[in-house]
């Protein structure tokens, strides 16, 4: 049973990690901010997701879990506010999305 | 080893800071400068110093600098002609600095003075004395009240100094009644995440200003953490409201109570028939005297923080329009 929970626990640590660099990769490489921060909100959602639950089965159930569960929560409540907040403001300061839909084009014309 | 991999990236972080020419970038580089600090002290066991890098490095003083910002411009000056006697004042310096470390003694050498001067005898007698689990906390509010009141004064001249110069505490009800000063209040996410977290945020720097006897914590951290919740609310319902809440006249207040709750607690030592700052006299049980000396100017601290960090907050934020 230990082994079977240190065997996800890595699992998890390890697939976290994964998401942190392909979030970080995504926000070099991607050609708009609003791209790029659809890339690394990866890092904020998967990632922490996935490491946090790999520590909380490394710690078991103690106080430590406890507290890894307040900084997951934290995470899920202000991670994405913090991208909505981000997102709303460079749409206000006239920061155009690269690609176009098909409404714009529509505008455009 | 983890140790210098975090070094080596607080290092190339300082030379992005100094490559940059665009400070809102330069901004947002140094609070990851300070975060990487905090995680390297924090894995060098000095989980107290970890904190208050956290919360005063990486957080507080990156608002502060961004109101600053929002004063002047995003983009540096073109830089002037002197840089080749720049450079040689930093090579120079860097060189001094590098000869000193010979004569550090290697890290975690029992021979160390820090090792062998009053070091042990903190960590020997705390139990005795003070009987709290942190020592930090009883070197800190105890042993070295002396060099704390020191820094209190410090901060409190500090706030003084910034109020001077920046004429914060004039108009304390103009804020209030001005138009377009409403902060988030249109924004329905931030505002609603925001409230939801700000009772959470105050509840958390209460723990860590509590709690500064038996773990991690004190009135330094838990001054910048209430101020971080204080500044959120500023934020999302508008810098009126704020002041509505914690007016002027009470941070001018909160700012002064911090050095003279310190100060009067030194003072009714001498009056109960001990030492300036000598906490044993005042009650019968002198463990207990030290338990409460110790939770009042930790009060004192947090109180000075608060107050000094919001009213510079309030002070850039009136400048600002």
């Amino acid at each position: 049973m230990a082994m079977l929970l240190d065997v996800l626990s890595w699992v998890l640590l390890t697939l976290g990690g994964i998401s942190v660099l392909i979030g970080g990769i995504g926000a070099l490489r991607m050609p708009d901010l609003y791209t790029r921060m659809h890339a690394a909100s990866v890092t904020d959602s998967m990632g922490a997701m996935l490491v946090l639950g790999g520590i909380m089965l490394q710690a078991g159930w103690s106080l430590a879990t406890i507290k890894l569960i307040a900084i997951l929560l934290f995470l899920l409540l202000t991670s994405p506010t913090s991208s909505n907040a981000l997102a709303s403001a460079a749409l206000l300061a006239g920061t155009r999305p690269l690609a176009e839909t098909k409404q714009d084009r529509g505008q455009a014309q | 080893m983890f140790g210098i991999f975090l070094l080596t990236l607080v290092l190339i972080t300082g030379v992005a800071i100094v490559r940059t020419d665009n400070l809102f970038v330069a901004v947002m580089l140094m609070g990851i400068a300070s975060l990487l600090i905090a995680v390297n002290f924090f894995i060098l066991d000095a989980a107290d110093v970890a904190l208050t890098e956290a919360a005063v490095g990486a957080g507080i003083s990156t608002v502060l600098f961004l109101s600053a910002l929002a004063l002047t411009s995003e983009r540096e000056r073109s830089k002037s002609a002197r840089r080749v006697l720049s450079f040689t004042v930093v090579v120079v310096a860097a060189l001094v600095l590098i000869y000193a470390t010979f004569d550090k003694p290697r890290f975690g050498d029992p021979q160390a003075p820090v090792q062998t001067h009053v070091a042990p005898w903190y960590l020997e007698n705390t139990p005795t004395y003070i009987d709290i689990p942190n020592v930090v906390t009883a070197v800190l509010a105890s042993f070295r009240g002396y060099d704390t009141l020191g820094e209190v004064f410090v901060v409190f001249t500090a706030g003084i100094g910034v109020l001077f110069l920046l004429g914060g505490g004039t108009t304390p009800g103009r804020l209030a009644q001005e138009k377009g000063n409403e902060g988030l209040r249109h924004y329905l996410i931030p505002r609603v995440v925001g409230r939801f977290l700000i009772p959470f945020i105050l509840l958390f720097g209460l723990y860590v200003q509590f709690h500064g006897e038996y773990g991690p914590g004190g009135g330094f951290q838990a001054g910048a953490i209430v101020t971080a919740a204080i500044v959120l609310f500023a934020l999302i319902e508008g810098e009126g409201r704020a002041l509505a809440v914690l007016p002027q006249r009470w941070l001018l207040g909160l700012m002064a109570a911090g050095p003279l709750i310190y100060g009067a607690v030194g003072i009714a030592g001498i009056v109960m028939g001990g030492n300036f700052l000598d906490y044993s006299p005042l009650s019968s049980d002198p463990v207990t005297g030290q338990h409460l000396g110790i939770l009042l100017i930790e009060i004192g601290v947090g109180v000075t923080v608060t107050g000094v960090l919001l009213s510079i907050f309030h002070a850039f934020a009136a400048r600002g329009r």
